[in-house]
Parts: C-alpha cells; sequence; structure tokens
C-alpha cells in the first residue's frame, strides 16, 4: 500500500515535469519516424502520391471561374513567385474576419470574394489540390506563423485546446505529443504531431488529406467530440501547432504512414 | 458486439466502495471469466493494449506507454486491481490511463460514447479476473 502511493506520487511528479514544450533542438517532423521506404517516397516527385494533387492544383490554378470568370493566375500569377512562403505564415490573420483563416479558408475566400464562385467542401478534390499547390510552393521553407501580434488570443486558445482532457478515454493532445511522442501506441510510432507536411498522403488513407482531417482523426481516436471542418476551434489548433512547429521546414506534399 | 451489455446511462453504473486504494467487492457480486478477460484485453476496442504490452505473443502490436501487465496479479491485490481499472484517476491524478467504470467528469464525449462507461461491469469483472492469474 505505502508502495502503491509512492508509485503514484512519483509518476504523478514525472507527468507533471514532462507536460512543456518540446525544446527547438528536438523537435522532430513525422518524416523522421517513417521508414526508409516510405521516406523515399516523400522525397521522389514521381513516387510521391502527393504530386499528383499538386499536379492537378497547378491545373486548377489558370482555370477560369465563378461569375468574376477569373482564374487564380489572372490575379496571383506564376505561383512560383507569388505563392512562395505564403503557406509557412499560414493560419493569417484576416482583418475582415477579425479571425485567423488556415491556407484552406484563404482559398475559399478568393473564390467567394474575387472569383465570385461558391467554396469548394472542406476535403473536396479540388480544394486538396489547390491547397497542396500554394503550400509546395513553400516546400523547405522555415514555418514563419504567428507573428502578427493580432493572433496572439488565438494561438493561445489553440494552446488551450491542445492541453484540455477530453473525450471518453480523457487524453489530451499533450498527453501523446508533447509527453510520449517517443513511445509507440499498439506499436505505431507516436509522433511529435507536428503540421510541417499538410495536405499530405497517408497511406492508411490512401488519400490526401488536409490536417483538419487529421486533426479530427485523432479528436475522434480520444471518443471526443470532433470539430466540424472549417470551426474556429481547429483553426486556432492549427494556428497552435504551426507556431509550435516554428522554424521546421514546409514538406508539403509529404507522406506519412 | 458488446453494446448490448454496456449500460445504456449514468444511473445504470452500479455502485461501488472504495476501501483505501482497492475496491475490494466485485462490481458484479460474482467472480469475473478469465479467459473472457484475456479475449478481451487483446482486444482493440477495449484499448488496453494501444498503451500496454503483456504475455500476449500472438499479438505483433503492443503498446509501450505504460508497464507491462506481465505480473500485475503478484504487485496488486484483486481489489487494487479493480480500483485501478474503474478509475485509475483516483490514485493518481496525472495519469493518462483512461477510468473504465465512469461516466461524469469528461468533457466533450462524442455522442456515440456518451454517459457510456468505457468497459461494463461485467467486462470490468472479466478482466480484473485475468490479471490476478498473472503472477510471476
Ligand atoms: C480577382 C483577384 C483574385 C483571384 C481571382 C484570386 N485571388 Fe487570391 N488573393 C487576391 C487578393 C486581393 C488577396 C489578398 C487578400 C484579400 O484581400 O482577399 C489574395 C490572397 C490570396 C492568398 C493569400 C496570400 C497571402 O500572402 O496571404 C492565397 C493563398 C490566394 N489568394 C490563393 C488564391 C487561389 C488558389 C485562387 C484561385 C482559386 C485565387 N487566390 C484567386 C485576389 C485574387
Ligand atoms: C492517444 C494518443 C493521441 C492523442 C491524445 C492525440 N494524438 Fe495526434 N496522433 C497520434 C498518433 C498515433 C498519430 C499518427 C502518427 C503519425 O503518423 O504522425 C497522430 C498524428 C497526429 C498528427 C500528424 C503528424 C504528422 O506527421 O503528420 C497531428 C498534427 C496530430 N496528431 C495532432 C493532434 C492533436 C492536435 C491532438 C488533440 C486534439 C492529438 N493529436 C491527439 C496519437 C494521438
Ligand atoms: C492511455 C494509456 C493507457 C490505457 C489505454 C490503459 N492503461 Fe493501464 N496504465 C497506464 C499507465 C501510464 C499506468 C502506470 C500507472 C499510472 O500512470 O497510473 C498504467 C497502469 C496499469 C496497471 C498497473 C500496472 C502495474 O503493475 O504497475 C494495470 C494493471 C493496468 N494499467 C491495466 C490496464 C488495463 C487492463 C487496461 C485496459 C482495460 C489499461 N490498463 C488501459 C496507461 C494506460
Amino acid at each position: 500500500m505505502r508502495i502503491a502511493v509512492c508509485i503514484a506520487l512519483l509518476t504523478a511528479m514525472a507527468g507533471a515535469a514532462l507536460a512543456t514544450e518540446i525544446p527547438l533542438v528536438q523537435r522532430r517532423s513525422g518524416y523522421s519516424f517513417m521508414s526508409p521506404d516510405s521516406k523515399v517516397m516523400q522525397d521522389e516527385d514521381t513516387a510521391n502520391p502527393g504530386m499528383l494533387s499538386v499536379l492537378d492544383g497547378e491545373a486548377l490554378w489558370t482555370r477560369k471561374a465563378g461569375t468574376a470568370n477569373m482564374a487564380c493566375a489572372d490575379c496571383h500569377n506564376d505561383a512560383s513567385a507569388s505563392m512562395k512562403g505564403v503557406a509557412a505564415h499560414y493560419p493569417a490573420f484576416d482583418k475582415a474576419l477579425q479571425k485567423p483563416v488556415d491556407l484552406e479558408g484563404r482559398i475559399n475566400l478568393c473564390r467567394t470574394n474575387h472569383q465570385q464562385a461558391s467554396p469548394f467542401a472542406y476535403e473536396s478534390r479540388e480544394l486538396l489540390a489547390l491547397t497542396a499547390y500554394v503550400a509546395r510552393q513553400s516546400r523547405g521553407m522555415p514555418i514563419t506563423a504567428g507573428d502578427d501580434p493580432e493572433l496572439a488570443p488565438f494561438v493561445e486558445h489553440g494552446h488551450a485546446l491542445f492541453m484540455q482532457r477530453q473525450g471518453q478515454l480523457n487524453l489530451g493532445c499533450t498527453n501523446c505529443h508533447d509527453d510520449n511522442w517517443d513511445k509507440k501506441l499498439a506499436g505505431s510510432a507516436i509522433t511529435q504531431g507536428q503540421p510541417t507536411g499538410y495536405p499530405l498522403y497517408r497511406l492508411e488513407w490512401q488519400a490526401l488529406g488536409s490536417l483538419q482531417r487529421r486533426l479530427r482523426a485523432c479528436i475522434t481516436g480520444i471518443r471526443a467530440q470532433a470539430y466540424d471542418y472549417g470551426s474556429p476551434e481547429l483553426v486556432e489548433l492549427e494556428l497552435y501547432l504551426m507556431t509550435r512547429a516554428r522554424g521546421m521546414p514546409v514538406e508539403t506534399p509529404a507522406v506519412r504512414p | 458486439l458488446f453494446a448490448a451489455c454496456w449500460p445504456a446511462n449514468a444511473e445504470e453504473l452500479r455502485p461501488y466502495t472504495v476501501a483505501g486504494d482497492a475496491i475490494p467487492a466485485s462490481l458484479t457480486g460474482t467472480k469475473g471469466d478469465v479467459a473472457r478477460g484475456r479475449a478481451l484485453i487483446v482486444e482493440r476496442s477495449s484499448t488496453c493494449i494501444l498503451c500496454h504490452s503483456g504475455p500476449f505473443p500472438e499479438q505483433a502490436f503492443q503498446g509501450d506507454l505504460a508497464p507491462n501487465l506481465a505480473g500485475s496479479g503478484s504487485r496488486w491485490s484483486e481489489g487494487q486491481l479493480r480500483l485501478r481499472l474503474v478509475d485509475a484517476s483516483h490514485l493518481n491524478a496525472a495519469t493518462i490511463m483512461p477510468s473504465y467504470y465512469r461516466v461524469d467528469g469528461l468533457a466533450r464525449v462524442g455522442t456515440s460514447w456518451r454517459g457510456k462507461p468505457i468497459l461494463s461491469a461485467e467486462q470490468i469483472e472479466d478482466i480484473v479476473a485475468y490479471l490476478v492469474t498473472l503472477r510471476n
């Protein structure tokens, strides 16, 4: 009995000491946890299934759409110049909406405001393709999201959501991705939950998917109610994850198991 | 599969008494079934081997977030194991081990799980019956 109490106290102390952010030098992308085969798949454009979406997005970039009958390219010209570095600082603060929007949200704002077209559904082929194409222009660039001081309260809220225990399993993101990222959950590596590669091709999905899709999967995994696509909570979580990954290179389109 | 024997809501949780660091009495009033307990532990839906490993050589995928379950029956009494399963946070507020027989104090539980404990009283007793046999 005395031993049981001691063990309980020790684990409680260890738990408290561990619940801190990962120091800069120890930040590791999900890439570094992968098998050599999966790494090659991400590294070689000809083997990377995500590149099909990027090409799809390249085609959509120049396609006229909406009542305005304008293509993305009509305003933004050459994406390799105009979109370079953009994904690295998203989600960004939108002055008109007074809240952060993620890359998918921004593209849909251009759809509605500038092309006068209907927004693409979340996880639709088109939205994933355009997002992958835009984010591809930042590949290798360091993440800088969260600089805008107007974002501060939203980053803070995203952080609170990351720490919060929830669901029937009563776990917070931090319990796995801060405290146990060097461990295995039923045999599969728990990573640091870094958002560096999105949209990315997940072998388990056999498809490209957004960061929000991944977050909803983790939330459902702990048997909590998943937030709706596009909800403020998911954007705030994305924003916090991007500030947490500050300095790490963008990998889009990445590959994950 | 087990939905039929799960309590439908909070009211149906059976009362239990904590004595020290244990729940001495069976939740169902009867002894659990050892074989069913083992089968449950290795089943994905019980979530145990997401975090734990144990003497389950046929299971390729086991977790390493938690102690190996081998020897649990030597380290803990039946009643201690029961409390550990019912509500591990009672013993260690910071634990990541879920409370398997609790429906209150949880945030944002998904609709399909709301108001239900993770395991039924019968399932808890089956698992406890199995764990006490793990002696080394
Ligand atoms: C008629 C002009 C126009 C069209 C067409 C247009 N955009 Fe935009 N885009 C803008 C403007 C203006 C902004 C600056 C934000 C704002 O005022 O909406 C912008 C901002 C962006 C940004 C964020 C850039 C940054 O640095 O934050 C992205 C990404 C983007 N657009 C992508 C697209 C995509 C993809 C399409 C096609 C689906 C598209 N845009 C179509 C005018 C346009
Ligand atoms: C019980 C453990 C657990 C919890 C709790 C959890 N996750 Fe995960 N998460 C995982 C596992 C396992 C993976 C898959 C490993 C991988 O491929 O990165 C994953 C993957 C991720 C990824 C993808 C990383 C990549 O490299 O693409 C992100 C981002 C992520 N989680 C964020 C979160 C957030 C945010 C929360 C809370 C809302 C959360 N997770 C809760 C276990 C968990
Ligand atoms: C999310 C992780 C997680 C899950 C799922 C989990 N446990 Fe645990 N368990 C732990 C941790 C961590 C400990 C170590 C003590 C603590 O933190 O309270 C533990 C401790 C134990 C112990 C005491 C081990 C010892 O000898 O010290 C037993 C027995 C146990 N768990 C059984 C189970 C069973 C049976 C299940 C499934 C019904 C289960 N656990 C599910 C994380 C988990």
